[in-house]
């Protein structure tokens, strides 16, 4: 048997990014220390060529290895959101790593590993391929959540993340066999058929419906499956929380959905009760737990639960069975929209944490931003604006995002859910508000020592600078994105 | 001729067993070793409907699936080891310096 080669074309991003991890896995021992960077340089210069790639071929849907993975406009808007994420967090572990003192080559290698299971899993038309994704990208993650390994923090966080991660693939897996079971096929087609034939009362599909549903819901983190996030997140190397938040969340919400929507699309006025509790309890948990937390990390961590809650309510516009093709589109275009909006300002938020522990504050507790504003003027206007956006103020990415989600669910007829999601968001301005409030209203605290200047590096500002100007530019001008979305949504049969 | 509901009914109990092992043991190998059941309990299921369906796919992905347990098993392992240098304990409950 031979492989053809038109196959092997269609997947070179996915080909260069894991030959790319190899060779710097495989460079790194004989590469001298002081030159570890050149490993990072590479890593990027390897996203800059798949980016270019995938840019070139966004228009085109093609399948390859018989239908076992998908290239169409859908996976490759996602695939262009991970392309940017990824390269933000190694310009961003370049500072970072070498301040923690864990600036090792086999770092970078993992990240592409990751990434490249989470190509996968944006463009498999199958499950075990969803699978196989999914587990590339986890095991990069367990062992990168461990990466400070002379702290104790981190060390937990890779546990628990490890032991709960698990534990939602083996749920995810036995879902999948049952699902083999009942269309005897693992395709996404061949199961949507399946379920086209049995009708939406068969056990068995509903159980396993069900077990995919905690399966995903662990990795996009909502309630009542989101107890590893807060710990995961804290314990981590802040720059591992920023790409666990960003890029594996916005790669499970992309596999989620085209699970959800083409195989399983037929059984959707079974799960859209379920999506809609979930929602509204993850929104509820994620902004409400939020206010309590003292440390950033923590509290980013329950606002990007809150935002996985917002980010659901296009998924529950999607799954309406009583909608009509548009709005179930709109509802599904609001979700990717969403997801880069987050991107940018979660990352950013993340990144300003990184850069304070840099300048030698240890930048983790809310109450070490004291004052920031007369100590670091530019590092404070930047967490300013990436928290407005994250509270969804305009003109900010995050009002746009918000503005899309709502719009989809008061078209879908879902004016009470959007009130409800309104009404938390103006909860989460409180504590959005609060860092900005001690940064600014508060005089810095002479004992605390003050920082005399920060220590940039170029790859820091360059990450800085493009997460401020994605959530300012996204928030004034979001039309080509949104153009981008609307054109790249799953085709509703 | 077993009937493909023994299989499914062994594959369940499977199933479960690895599920309560996960949420009730607190040593983390033995919770390494529930998860693992949980694999093999999908893998039962694959392989009897494989068989069943006479369709080789579902023993394809079993196949997948024991590659994937290895590796994870591999990673497992070796988080236990550095938890273990850091707290010398392999108690799950005793890993609680961020909270639960």
């Amino acid at each position: 048997m031979t492989l053809p080669l038109g196959d092997l074309v269609a997947i070179i991003p996915e080909l260069i990014v894991a030959t790319v991890a190899c060779l710097v896995l495989v460079l790194d021992p004989i590469t001298p220390p002081s030159r570890t960077h050149w490993l990072a340089w590479l890593s990027v210069a390897s996203l800059v060529a798949c980016f270019g790639i995938t840019v070139s071929r966004m228009d085109a849907t093609v399948t390859a290895f018989s239908d076992l993975m998908i290239l169409d406009p859908y996976a490759g808007y996602w695939k262009l959101l991970l392309y940017v994420v990824t390269a933000l967090t190694i310009l961003l572990s370049l500072a970072y790593l070498r301040v923690e003192r864990i600036h090792l080559g086999e770092y970078y290698g993992l990240i592409l590993l990751s990434l490249a299971g989470m190509m996968i899993m944006v463009s498999a038309a199958d499950l075990l391929v969803i699978y196989l994704g999914t587990e590339l990208m986890s095991l990069s993650l367990y062992v990168l959540a461990g990466f400070k390994r002379f702290e104790v923090r981190s060390l937990e966080a890779s546990a628990k993340y490890f032991v709960l991660g698990s534990f939602s693939s083996g749920i995810l897996l036995y879902g999948i066999s049952l699902l083999f079971g009942v269309a005897g096929s693992t395709r996404l087609s061949a199961i949507a058929a399946a379920v086209g034939t049995h009708g939406l009362d068969d056990p068995a599909l509903l159980f396993a419906m069900i077990l995919l549903v905690v399966g995903f819901g662990f990795k996009i983190a909502v309630v009542p499956f989101h107890m590893w996030t807060p710990d995961v997140y804290e314990g981590s190397p802040t720059s591992v929380t920023a790409f666990m938040a960003v890029a594996s969340k916005a790669a499970s919400f992309a596999a989620f959905l085209r699970v959800f929507l083409e195989g399983l699309g037929g059984l959707r006025e079974k799960w859209y009760a379920l999506f809609l509790v979930i929602c509204v309890a993850t929104l509820i948990l994620g902004n409400v737990v939020a206010i309590v937390q003292t440390n950033i990390k923590r509290m980013l961590a329950y606002s990007s639960i809150a935002h996985a809650g917002y980010a659901l309510i296009g998924v529950v516009v999607a799954g309406q069975a009583a909608a009509d093709n548009e709005t179930r589109a709109l509802g599904l275009s609001s979700v990717m929209l969403y997801l880069a909006m987050y991107a940018f300002m979660t990352f950013g938020a993340f990144a300003v944490v990184a850069l304070l522990r840099k300048g030698g504050l240890e930048g983790e507790e809310i109450e070490d931003f004291t004052g920031l504003a007369k100590r670091q003027p530019l590092a404070a206007l930047l967490m300013l604006v990436f928290m407005v956006s994250l509270a969804g103020i305009p003109p900010t990415a995050g009002f746009i995002g918000k503005l899309y989600v709502f719009m989809a669910a008061v078209n879908a007829g879902l004016t009470w859910l959007a009130v409800v999601a309104v009404l938390l968001t103006a909860v989460s301005a409180y504590y959005y508000l609060r860092v900005v409030m001690v940064m600014y209203m508060r005089e810095p605290d002479p004992s605390a020592g003050l920082v005399s200047r920060l220590t940039t590096s170029p790859a820091l500002t360059l990450v800085l600078a493009s997460a401020f100007a994605g959530v300012i530019l996204l928030g004034l001008f979001p039309d080509p994105l949104v153009s981008i979305t609307t054109s790249a949504v799953l085709p509703f049969k | 001729m077993v009937p493909l509901s023994a299989y499914v009914a062994v594959s369940a109990v499977l199933f479960v067993t690895g599920l309560i092992g996960v949420l009730i043991r607190r040593n983390f190998i033995i919770v390494l070793m529930a998860i693992e059941i949980m694999l093999n309990a999908a893998n039962v299921n694959l392989v009897a409907f494989s068989h069943y369906l006479e369709s080789m796919t579902g023993q394809i992905v079993a196949l997948f699936v024991i590659a994937i347990a290895a590796g994870e098993a591999a990673v497992g392992l070796a988080i236990i080891i550095v938890v273990f240098r850091g707290k010398i304990s392999t108690n799950v409950d005793e890993i609680n310096l961020l909270k639960w």
